[in-house]
Formats: C-alpha cells, sequence, structure tokens
C-alpha cells in the first residue's frame, strides 16, 4: 500500500472508532448527571439514578423475562443448532447445502416481519400463552446466529478425533463430551454470546408477542424513553453496557476477539 | 469375485444408519425453521390476499396506488441505500487500517467495534437523540467551534435518521469486510506492481476484486437491516418520515388492520429476499 493509502485508512479507521463510541459514551456521561436533564458538559457528578433503576415501572419483572427468555432459547438453540451443524458438515445430509442456507436465512430477513407473521400464527392455531411464544419466537431470532456460527466452526473440526477416542475406549457420547465439545470451545462460546444477545436486545420480534403484563426489556425501554426520558434510563444503559464489557473481555480472554470476528463473519 | 462383493452391504446399512443419524440431528432445527418461520410466512401471505369476501389484492393497491404510500416505499428503500453507501464508504478503508493493526491496537479497535454492536439498538438510539438535541453536544460543539452561530436542528430531521443509522450499522460493514481483508495476501499486490501495474490499477484490479465477498456480504446484510429498521426511524424522526417498518407496527398496533399491515409485510420480505438472491449470485461468481 502507498503511504497515502495507509495514513487514510488509519484516519478513518480512528474516526469509526470514535463515531461507534460516542454513543455510548453519552450515556455513561450523561448516567451521572446532576440534574434530570440531560446537561452535558457535566456539572457535577451524581449517582442518584443509579439508584432509581430499581424503582421504575415494571423494571424487576421485564429484566427477569427477558433474562429468562434470551437463557432458555440460547440453550435450545445451542442444541438444535450444534446437531444440525454436525449433520450439515459431516455430509451425510441429503440437501445440506440448501439447508444451511435456510437455517441463516431467518438473519437477513426483516424481525417485524417475523413478529407479525408470528402473531397472525398463533392466532390462527389458538396459541395464546404470552410467555411460551415470545420462548417459541426468540428461538427463530437465536437459532441462525448458533447454525453459522456452528457450520463455520464445525467444518474446521476433524472428526476422526472423535473415532480416535473411540479406538481409544470411549463410548460415542463420550467421545463427543471429551474431544468435541472441548475442541469446539471457542465456537460455542461465540454463538452463545451472539445468540444471548440477540434475544436480550431484540425488540421488533417481541413487540407483537408481548401483552401489557408481560413486556421484555427492550419493549419497557422504549416505553420509558417515550414516555418520560430522564438520567435513570442512562444509568440502566450503563448498567447494561457495562455487563457487556464484562462478557466482551470475557470472551476476548477465552476466544480473542480477532477470531470472534473471523467466525461470526 | 466374492471377496470383493462381500464387504459392499456391511458400508451401505452404515451409510443407511449415518444418514438416518444426520436426519435426527437435522430434525429439531428443521421443525423450528418450517414451524415457527416458514409457515408463519406462508400464513402471513395469505392474510394479505384473503379478505371478507375472498381472495383481494386491495392492501397491495393500497401500497402501490397511493402516493402516500409509494412514498413510504421509498422513503424505506432511501433510509437502506443511504446508509449501506456511507457505511461502505467508511468501513472500506477503515478495514486496512484493522487488517494491519497487531496486538493491543488491534484488540481496542475489535473492542470498540463489538461493544457497539453488544450494545441495544434502543440505548444508542437514544444517546443519538441527547446527541443531537438543539441543545445538545454536537450543536455546542459546532458553535465552540465556530462552526455555526445559533444552534441548528437536527434531531428528527433526515440527517438524524441517516448519523443514527449508520452509527448503528456500521460494525454490520466492516465486520464482514475485516474478514475478507485480514486474510488478504500483500504479495497480491506487490505481484502486481512486479508487474507494472500502478497502486491504482493493482487497487482496482487486484485489491477490489479479491475483497468484493466481504463486500456483498456486509451491503447484503446492512441494507437488509436499514431498510427493515423501526427503532431508529422511530425514535430520530418519527412520524415525520413514516416507512414500511412504522407502517407495519402501526397497522398492527394502533389501526388494527392486519391485511394491510401484512401486505406491507410481505413487500418488506420480498425486498429482503431480492437482495439476499441478488448477493448470493454475485457472491458466487468468479471475481
Amino acid at each position: 500500500m502507498t503511504r497515502f493509502a495507509v495514513v487514510f485508512s488509519w484516519v478513518m479507521a480512528i474516526a469509526l472508532a470514535l463515531f461507534l463510541l460516542a454513543p455510548l459514551a453519552v450515556i455513561a456521561a450523561a448516567s451521572f448527571s446532576p440534574t434530570p436533564v440531560f446537561d452535558l458538559p457535566l456539572t457535577g457528578a451524581s449517582l442518584r439514578w443509579y439508584g432509581r433503576i430499581a424503582r421504575l415501572d415494571g423494571f424487576w419483572p421485564s429484566l427477569w423475562l427477558s433474562l429468562q427468555i434470551a437463557l432458555l432459547s440460547t440453550m435450545l438453540s445451542l442444541v438444535c443448532g450444534t446437531l444440525a451443524a454436525i449433520a450439515i458438515t459431516r455430509g451425510k445430509l441429503p440437501g445440506a447445502g440448501v439447508f444451511a442456507t435456510a437455517l441463516v436465512s431467518p438473519l437477513m430477513m426483516p424481525g417485524l416481519v417475523l413478529g407479525i407473521a408470528l402473531l397472525q400464527y398463533f392466532r390462527a392455531i389458538g396459541f395464546t400463552a404470552t410467555w411460551s411464544a415470545l420462548l417459541l419466537a426468540h428461538l427463530v431470532v437465536t437459532l441462525p446466529y448458533v447454525a453459522r456460527t456452528m457450520i463455520a466452526g464445525l467444518a474446521r473440526f476433524d472428526f476422526t478425533l472423535v473415532e480416535a477416542a473411540r479406538t481409544l475406549g470411549c463410548t460415542y457420547p463420550g467421545g463427543v463430551l471429551r474431544v468435541m465439545v472441548p475442541v469446539l470451545a471457542p465456537s460455542f462460546l461465540i454463538a452463545g454470546l451472539f445468540s444471548f444477545l440477540a434475544s436480550f436486545d431484540n425488540y421488533p420480534v417481541s413487540i407483537f408477542l408481548a401483552d401489557v403484563r408481560t413486556k421484555t426489556l427492550p419493549i419497557r425501554m422504549l416505553q420509558y424513553i417515550e414516555e418520560a426520558p430522564d438520567p435513570t434510563l442512562a444509568a440502566l444503559s450503563t448498567l447494561i453496557l457495562l455487563g457487556t464489557v464484562v462478557l466482551l473481555f470475557i470472551s476476548d480472554r477465552a476466544v480473542g476477539l480477532h477470531r470472534m470476528a473471523g467466525t461470526a463473519d | 469375485m466374492t471377496d470383493v462383493a462381500l464387504p459392499a452391504p456391511a458400508p451401505t446399512a452404515s451409510v443407511d444408519r449415518e444418514r438416518l443419524t444426520a436426519f435426527g440431528f437435522a430434525l429439531p432445527s428443521f421443525l423450528i425453521l418450517a414451524g415457527l418461520f416458514a409457515l408463519p410466512l406462508v400464513l402471513l401471505l395469505g392474510v394479505s390476499v384473503i379478505g371478507p369476501d375472498g381472495l383481494t389484492f386491495v392492501n397491495y393497491r393500497r401500497l402501490f396506488g397511493t402516493a402516500f404510500y409509494l412514498g413510504v416505499i421509498w422513503n424505506s428503500l432511501r433510509l437502506g441505500v443511504l446508509t449501506t453507501l456511507i457505511t461502505l464508504a467508511i468501513s472500506y478503508p477503515a478495514s486496512f487500517a484493522l487488517a494491519r493493526a497487531r496486538g493491543a491496537v488491534r484488540s481496542v479497535l475489535l473492542a470498540t467495534l463489538f461493544l457497539p454492536l453488544a450494545a441495544s439498538v434502543i440505548v444508542k438510539a437514544f444517546a443519538w437523540t441527547i446527541l443531537l438535541r438543539s441543545d445538545g453536544v454536537v450543536n455546542a460543539t459546532l458553535i465552540a467551534l465556530g462552526i455555526i452561530e445559533d444552534p441548528i436542528r437536527m434531531i428528527f430531521t433526515e440527517t438524524a435518521l441517516v448519523v443514527g443509522a449508520v452509527n448503528i450499522f456500521l460494525p454490520f460493514m466492516i465486520l464482514p469486510i475485516y474478514a475478507v481483508v485480514a486474510q488478504l495476501d500483500p504479495r497480491y499486490a506487490e505481484a502486481a506492481a512486479t508487474l507494472g501495474a500502478s497502486p491504482v490499477t493493482a487497487f482496482c484490479r487486484v485489491i477490489v476484486p479479491l475483497t468484493l465477498p466481504g463486500v456483498i456480504a456486509g451491503v447484503a446484510l446492512v441494507f437488509s437491516l436499514s431498510v427493515s429498521a423501526y427503532v431508529v426511524p422511530t425514535l430520530l424522526i418519527g412520524e415525520k418520515y413514516p416507512t414500511l417498518a412504522t407502517t407495519i407496527a402501526k397497522a398492527y398496533l394502533l389501526a388494527r388492520e392486519p391485511g394491510f399491515g401484512a401486505a406491507a409485510g410481505v413487500v418488506l420480505l420480498t425486498i429482503a429476499i431480492i437482495v439476499v438472491a441478488l448477493s448470493a449470485r454475485l457472491g458466487r461468481e468468479p471475481a
């Protein structure tokens, strides 16, 4: 690369990094605002908005609901998606390529359309259990993330390792558990992380399936913003952000972010 | 003859068993995909064309036959195209720096991509409403720099919408491009230079074709995400800029017009399918 091109690409990369971090920095700064309006730059610092998070209307049930749905849908997707990825990558499945494309396709489909389609569908078959409807819908949201990462991970996995373990006296499930699962641990971590975040942050699908008493956290947060935006929301967002930083830090230690960028394409 | 023919039955049986296992492994995902994705979408198509008196195209006529809803479709496409072009213009050069970075610098840069990606869309859109307010940070900075004298109205304008959308969808553009650029062998460019190509020629005829798969993946992803974005237009521009996504939400959540909402949904879905099909086709062609 010419010197000009190198300098230009670095300028763009740094501008991009600053631009991406700007909204996050603003949210964090606004959460310490001493006044109810978002006066930036801050004239002082206060932690009182953090104390108010717990008193937000309907906050705890929504957080609990979002955590339950995100964890359960991620675990179910990890199991189903990994099994499907094994079937696809071992090449014994007729139409494996088409099936793989189909499995990943919900990623590119508008979430809102999936939301209304499921709403119509559940109504048509008389399925009215909100909690279960949310879980089933989030399975469709999370499965493509798991399938994509696990297909990529398993495509590089040497299945003869499992055979070797069996030759050495392992049972088949034992071989899978003691050889395949540890080798694929990074893929599982990435798939799980993306899947959990996709579910935890989902708004367009959940909004059509939630009801007055069963609202996920993103629905609740948009409602707070539209009704009465005050720094409490910024405080809550900052805490969620902090949680994410911890998750990313652990992932970087365990897997390396550059690997996540590669396999998560 | 016999010792050649004898082993034959055994592999056949084991192939059958392996195939059966493969079917069993694929079944749960297949059921989720068929029962909770394909079937609901088919039903949605049905709802959009079935009225109280049987088959009807009244919903589609309303969408494509009135100036207002043609404007809505145009708004969605415009948001998608603008967001895609701007994110591409930023991501493509930046991905080369990212690919050259090593060690701590790389970790920090990648973290700045993953952190916003992992942060809620609602949180980021909310942050932009704070940033772009008339007494917000952006205006204060512009005034302090002497670029403007009085605060300009930014929130609830198309500029705010596009800035927010670009910010939120940028990681989806740069990650696929980075994945390809990072694997680019620098010797290709050197070979082109050795063979007498100018840097510009080498870039256009070697680097661009080699990185095209990443660009296509990023463009397809960002376009299909931004064309159907809901939270971003709702918070950053509102009623002034109705899109297909906000029309769908309104039809279902406020107006109770499922047939019309379903039709708008089918149009949005069709756009997404065209983008996916096009990108798959382009991606397969030899660069």
